[in-house]
């Protein structure tokens, strides 16, 4: 350890982060306009995000010419390893918040609404069965069915898995056209799950009448897969990058953790599938 | 070699302003989080001071209730997110690197984000008192069905508190890497100072609550816009949902307040003690405890939601849990003092007046914890006095414990020692005038959070605003005691205090270097 903290990068003073607060400043002001429907506030949004896409774009850009002219040495490669472990720590706690929600939903507030006085005065005739939309949401909408869409969506990412940890030990051996091929496959396996999500979402609004204002099983089925399908659009995103780095010939065998931060990244949206495979769509 | 030389010459360091925009530095950032984090205690304590006045007579005199509400709920956002929190995470920027012997933060640039997501956060909330309807008037804890009838305000709220989130989870990530990974050789875990590892403990609680809190606020919002039912009833939620996510946030956050300025006491008690920190270990595991508890005991600020008594039972013992490692803080304190050779400069005065206050609000905390009388006193000026002997004696005291203490490593300069005591003096006072008398007040039945009370309040709210006033103008004189020692301070002596034995006082000079530790200190042997 002693050789290397002599040799631990620190970056020169940086624009990025003050054009990512600007980004992100507009975003939030712009999403504030729209949803209050104030005219222009959509401009506002686009332009906030077209400035994050641009700071996203340098930042990691500056990153990757840095990691690939070599300034980083295994005390920095360490250093991002504890900090994705932890970023990634930070998500399931987000994900959490929802699935406690759920939770919350299922075994205690809509039991309670059925029993007592406020089954018997406020809202009788209300039986505590889930799924449901509540006792005074007028919505009848059909639940969303485990062995459809989802079940061939669970393959899909499960497979997807695979293919990452395929891709990997071709990183290893270092057998690039396979690394790239399955690379490939593990993109081409992450955008039919979005594909599908989509249908599967147009399905249940169009057909099953089960959208966000369908109560508490609405409310918990759009926010927990929507999340989670916002994360795989990210985690797409980066696999696609790493699959252009791999094609330009980034990455060596002993030092990838690009690549393997995304491939954590991958993983952990896949475990969170499952767990909404099994309570979401299951259960 | 090529490495130096392109640190020091070939890029010229940017000057002026553009230097704290895109500054690297942890000590540039750990100064933009100070005064970042002083300015905004400014705006929250006018608005405090605004509450107060409305009290200081019953009947409406000053504002009208909803902006009255509006003051109430930014003054607990801005102390907390904009005041407080900034303050020890520039401490943490400031101190961790020299603490143990590492050249910067893990991801200095990270860190340059983590600070400048601070001022669009501030700019949302504080322009959402401009907004059709002005700021949600909902308190700073945000329940839910109130925040579902609110305007536009409510959105920029909410939005500032997903950018003040993001901030934290950045920042926390890069302080947890930097304490894990930057050590130099041979300051092993077990050897850190108390403060680099309270703050460790701190990171991790914030990594794990703030994801949390962005949770329910998101709920919040699609709640208010986009016709979900988390919180409303008839949809199968429930408003006590909100209540339970936020508090599983709320909780741990209050020791995310509180556990830094244990550590920023546990360096300043040891110093003027001239002994090293009685009970090391036992410390860490306390702090440990704490932070492990403080996820498991958060629905003892919901005991009036009508929740079975088994729950009660359960969150009020699991509660009285916290005050044993807190018990074997205190104790510690005490013991490092005793039979030392005790000196009682500023920073030293600020911790026993932490000491004393803090422990008061902890034993306040132990009576709010029992259910029977928690009922009785929820939402009290006994929970508002209780709150703030920990918040303001104690974070904040911690606080200015600590810049007086490492002041002279920050600029090389020593502080007025005679206006410091006049400063700690004026605070002590005017802190209990104003919320000791809110015991009573409490205890007496006042409710919080409303602009008008019953007749038989009238006294102590007086005096309760008449020290909050004077608590006010205490630190304006402090910000007059900075500026003098930062502009015509004496020249420190490289070690102006004998007892302190960290890395930053014992291996740098005085004042610090803009890069400490280029190459780490080798600390085996």
């Amino acid at each position: 350890m002693s050789s290397q903290s002599g040799g631990y990068y620190l970056p020169e003073p940086s624009h990025w982060p003050i054009i990512g607060s600007i980004g992100l400043f507009l975003m939030a002001f712009g999403a504030v306009l729209t949803i209050n429907t104030v005219s222009g506030g959509g401009y506002v949004l686009l332009a906030g995000a077209l400035v994050m896409v641009y700071m996203l774009f340098g930042w990691f850009g500056t990153v990757i010419r840095e990691s690939e002219s070599g300034k980083y040495n295994k005390q920095v490669d360490l250093s991002f390893r504890w900090s994705m472990g932890w970023f990634i720590f930070s998500e399931v706690m987000f994900f959490g918040a929802f699935f406690g929600a759920l939770f919350y939903m299922r075994v205690l507030s809509i039991p309670w609404l059925a029993e007592g006085d406020t089954g018997s005065l406020l809202w009788s005739g209300f039986s505590a069965a889930w799924p449901t939309a509540g006792p005074g949401v007028a919505s009848k909408f059909t639940p969303m069915g485990a062995w459809g869409l989802p079940a061939i969506n669970t393959a899909l990412l499960l497979t997807s898995g695979v293919t990452l940890t395929i891709a990997h030990w071709a990183l290893l051996k270092g057998q690039r056209t396979k690394l790239n091929v399955f690379m490939f496959l593990t993109i081409a396996l992450g955008v039919t799950f979005l594909a599908l999500q989509a249908e599967e979402y147009m399905h249940a609004y169009t057909e099953l009448d089960l959208t966000l204002e369908s109560g508490a099983y609405g409310a918990t089925f759009y926010m927990l897969t929507g999340f989670h399908g916002f994360h795989v659009t990210i985690g797409t995103i980066m696999l696609i990058v790493i699959w252009l780095r791999g094609i330009r010939g980034h990455f060596k065998p002993e030092t990838h953790f690009g690549f393997e931060g995304v491939a954590w990244y991958w993983h952990f949206v896949d475990v969170v599938w499952l767990g909404l495979f099994i309570l979401v769509y299951w259960l | 070699m090529e490495a130096a030389h392109d640190h020091n010459h070939d890029h010229h360091e940017p000057t002026g302003i553009m230097r704290y925009v895109t500054t690297t530095n942890h000590k540039d950032i750990g100064s933009m989080y100070l005064w970042f984090s002083f300015m905004m205690f400014l705006v929250g304590g006018v608005m405090a001071l605004v509450i107060r006045a409305e009290l200081f007579q019953p009947g409406l005199q000053v504002v009208e209730p909803e902006f009255f509400n509006q003051m109430t709920t930014l003054h607990g956002l801005i102390m907390v997110f904009g005041a407080i929190m900034p303050a020890f995470v520039g401490f943490a920027n400031w101190q961790i690197p020299m603490m143990i012997g590492a050249p910067d933060m893990a991801f200095p640039r990270m860190n340059n984000w983590s600070f400048w997501l601070l001022p669009p956060a501030g700019i949302l909330l504080m322009g959402s008192l401009l907004a059709p309807g002005g700021a949600g008037g909902v308190g700073w804890t945000m329940y839910a069905p109130l925040t579902i009838q609110q305007g536009m305000g409510m959105d920029m709220m909410i939005f500032a508190i997903h950018i003040l989130g993001m901030s934290s989870i950045m920042g926390s990530i890069n302080i947890i890497t930097t304490i894990l990974n930057m050590r130099a050789p041979g300051m092993t875990m077990m050897k850190m100072p108390l403060f680099v590892w309270t703050w460790l403990i701190t990171a991790y609680l914030l990594v794990a609550s703030m994801p949390v809190l962005a949770g329910a606020v998101t709920m919040t919002l699609t709640d208010r816009h986009f016709g979900t039912h988390f919180f409303n009833a008839a949809g199968g939620g429930d408003p006590v949902l909100y209540q339970h996510i936020f508090w599983f946030f709320g909780h741990p956050e209050v020791y995310i307040i509180a556990i830094p300025a244990f550590g920023v006491i546990s360096e300043v008690i040891p110093t003027f003690s001239r002994k090293p920190l009685f009970g090391y270990a036992s410390m860490v595991y306390a702090t440990g405890s704490i932070a492990i508890l403080s996820f498991l005991v958060w629905a003892h600020h919901m005991y009036t939601v009508g929740m079975p008594v088994e729950a009660q039972l359960y969150y009020m013992f699991a509660t009285m849990l916290i005050a044993i490692p807190t018990g074997v803080k205190v104790f510690n304190w005490v013991a490092t003092m005793w039979k030392g050779s005790m000196s009682f400069e500023t920073p030293m005065l600020f911790a026993q007046g932490f000491l004393f206050l803090f422990t008061i609000g902890g034993f306040t905390g132990i009576v709010l914890a029992v259910t029977p009388i928690d009922i009785q006193l929820h939402d009290t000026y006994y929970v508002v006095a209780h709150f703030h002997y920990v918040m303001v004696a104690g974070a904040l005291f911690a606080a200015f414990a600590g810049v007086y203490y490492w002041l002279p490593k920050w600029i090389g300069k020593m502080y007025d020692e005679r206006l410091g005591k006049i400063h700690f003096w004026l605070s002590l006072t005017f802190f209990n005038v104003t919320f000791f008398v809110q015991h009573f007040l409490g205890l007496a039945g006042m409710p919080r959070r409303i602009p008008d009370y019953a007749l038989q309040f009238a006294d102590w709210n007086m005096v309760s605003s008449i020290g909050a006033f004077g608590f006010g103008l205490s630190q304006v004189f402090f910000l007059y005691v900075l500026l003098k020692a930062i502009r015509s301070g004496e020249k420190a002596p490289e070690m102006p205090w004998e007892g302190a034995t960290t890395l930053e006082w014992t291996h740098l000079p005085t004042p610090a270097p803009y890069h400490s530790f280029e190459t780490p200190p080798d600390l085996r042997s």
